[in-house]
């Protein structure tokens, strides 16, 4: 077995993250980042839809459809935690408030471009927060598989779908590696057990270079 | 003496005429005023704009309204979803048009509505295919788009509970969109399930003011939209 699993993914973008933060995470593969808190920190969970301090999946018993995170599935509410209305819970995201967001992507451009809102099909479109996080929040990170089903890079020079943000993400936690974009390249921050560069240099769109520290 | 509660949905749904935009609360299964929409299906207005975050779920509510060839377009910022296909199907055959929204300019442009501005400036959206047609200015060297308010005729929204003059409280995050589209309709409806004296709701806890709300209905036991879902063979919700 080489590379990380999913949920050793989320728990690489985990690790990444201070003590204290208030974070956004996107639907689906984002989602459980949220099971990987590393002991000892706390991370504060914002869900657009008006809830700060947002809490595991309740036990079916317990289900409340009034109490859903952004993805509309049932959540819990922790200590602490607050419900506010829909502009306000924008007003955290545009205005800078969220720390971190995390969003899942169809595609990364080495400029920090980020496409994950529209296939460019003919299908019914969707935006939903999207575009919100990838324009306020403070650091805008990506969780996503390096290649498509197909074995098709998302990381790349340019987008090749239509973008949700431009020059927004911070960083790109794959299967295989942790990645910056820096402009006409990605910057290689960490490897996954048992991945070399070379893997990584062919399964990128973009130029790559080695800036683990030696 | 101020009563803003109606008799029934009925009295709350009179003279809501054609061509209206209505504003309707909820976010995926949470604080949908489904019954109010049904009121609106009976009451017959057609040609309708209607704005809400999501295009309707089953057949029930929403979607129901859409099925029934009221609407005649849609402001919304998360269409598709696993139980979206009457406004799927619909919108396919171009029989509705779709003004698609970010969520967070969705929101500001109800809560500039309510507010009285007719116009402002976000970073959102900048630079994208959402933006296209859109005024640009740079402020503090960065591109931002401006959005225009959106007013509604009516606004239809579900809360916790009301009393005689108004007020609400909302129940966890079923508040979604109702504050902001509660202040930005020249005729809000307000469905609740339990109606207070007067008094009786703790001022520090009101979070609509009574001065955005016109009418009140009580629907004591409101029907669950995932109840509904498992029935019409689709799954459970996504």
């Amino acid at each position: 077995m080489t590379g990380w699993t999913l949920d050793q993914m989320a728990a690489r973008a985990a690790t990444d993250i201070a003590n204290g933060a208030f974070v956004n995470l996107g639907i689906g593969l984002p989602e459980r980042v949220a099971d990987h808190v590393p002991v000892g920190r706390e991370f504060i969970l914002h869900s657009e839809n008006g809830i700060l301090g947002m809490g595991p999946r309740p036990a079916v018993d317990d289900e409340d459809m009034e109490l859903i995170n952004a993805g509309k599935k049932p959540v819990t509410l922790i200590a602490g935690g607050a419900f506010f209305h829909h502009a306000d819970s924008f007003a955290m995201i545009r205005g800078g408030h969220i720390d971190v967001c995390i969003l899942g992507a169809f595609e990364v451009s080495s400029g920090g471009d980020i496409a994950n809102w529209s296939t460019g099909n003919d299908g019914v479109p969707a935006v939903g927060g999207a575009m919100d996080l990838a324009a306020g929040a403070r650091s805008v990170r990506v969780l996503t598989t390096h290649t498509t089903k197909n074995g098709k890079p998302k990381l790349l020079p340019r987008l090749t779908l239509p973008a949700t943000g431009l020059r927004v993400v911070d960083r790109v936690y794959t299967n295989l590696a942790v990645l910056e974009p820096a402009g006409d390249h990605f910057q290689v921050l960490d490897l996954a057990p048992g991945i070399a560069m070379e893997e990584i240099v062919a399964k990128t769109g973009a130029t790559v270079i080695d800036g683990r520290p030696a | 003496m101020i009563n803003k509660i109606a008799r029934d949905v009925e009295e709350a749904m009179e003279g809501i005429a054609d061509g209206s935009t209505v504003l309707i609360g909820g976010f995926g299964e949470a604080g949908n005023p489904t019954e109010l929409v049904h009121a609106l299906i009976d009451q017959g207005a057609r040609d309708l704009v209607v704005v809400n975050n999501n295009a309707g779920n089953g057949e029930i509510g929403l979607a129901r309204l859409i099925q029934a060839g009221r609407v005649r377009k849609l402001i919304c910022s998360f269409p598709r979803s696993s139980h979206s296909h009457v406004f799927d199907d619909l919108y396919r055959v171009g029989g509705i048009e779709l003004e698609l929204v970010p969520q967070g300019t969705l929101a500001e442009r109800i809560r500039a509505g309510g507010a009285g501005i007719p116009a402002f400036f976000t970073p959102t959206a900048a630079g994208t295919d959402l933006a296209a047609g859109k005024e640009v200015r740079m402020f503090g060297e960065r591109e931002h788009v401006m959005e225009t308010a959106i007013q509604g005729d009516i606004a239809l929204i579900k809360a916790e509970a009301a009393d005689r003059w108004g007020n609400l409280i909302y129940r966890k995050a079923a508040r979604n969109f109702g504050p902001v589209m509660a202040s930005a309709a020249k005729k809000t409806i307000a469905q609740v399930r339990r109606i207070m004296p007067l008094g009786e709701l703790d001022p520090e806890t009101i979070v609509t003011p009574s001065i955005f709300i016109q009418n009140v209905v009580a629907i004591p036991n409101p029907v669950s939209e995932r109840d509904s879902l498992p029935a019409l063979g689709r799954g459970v919700a996504a």
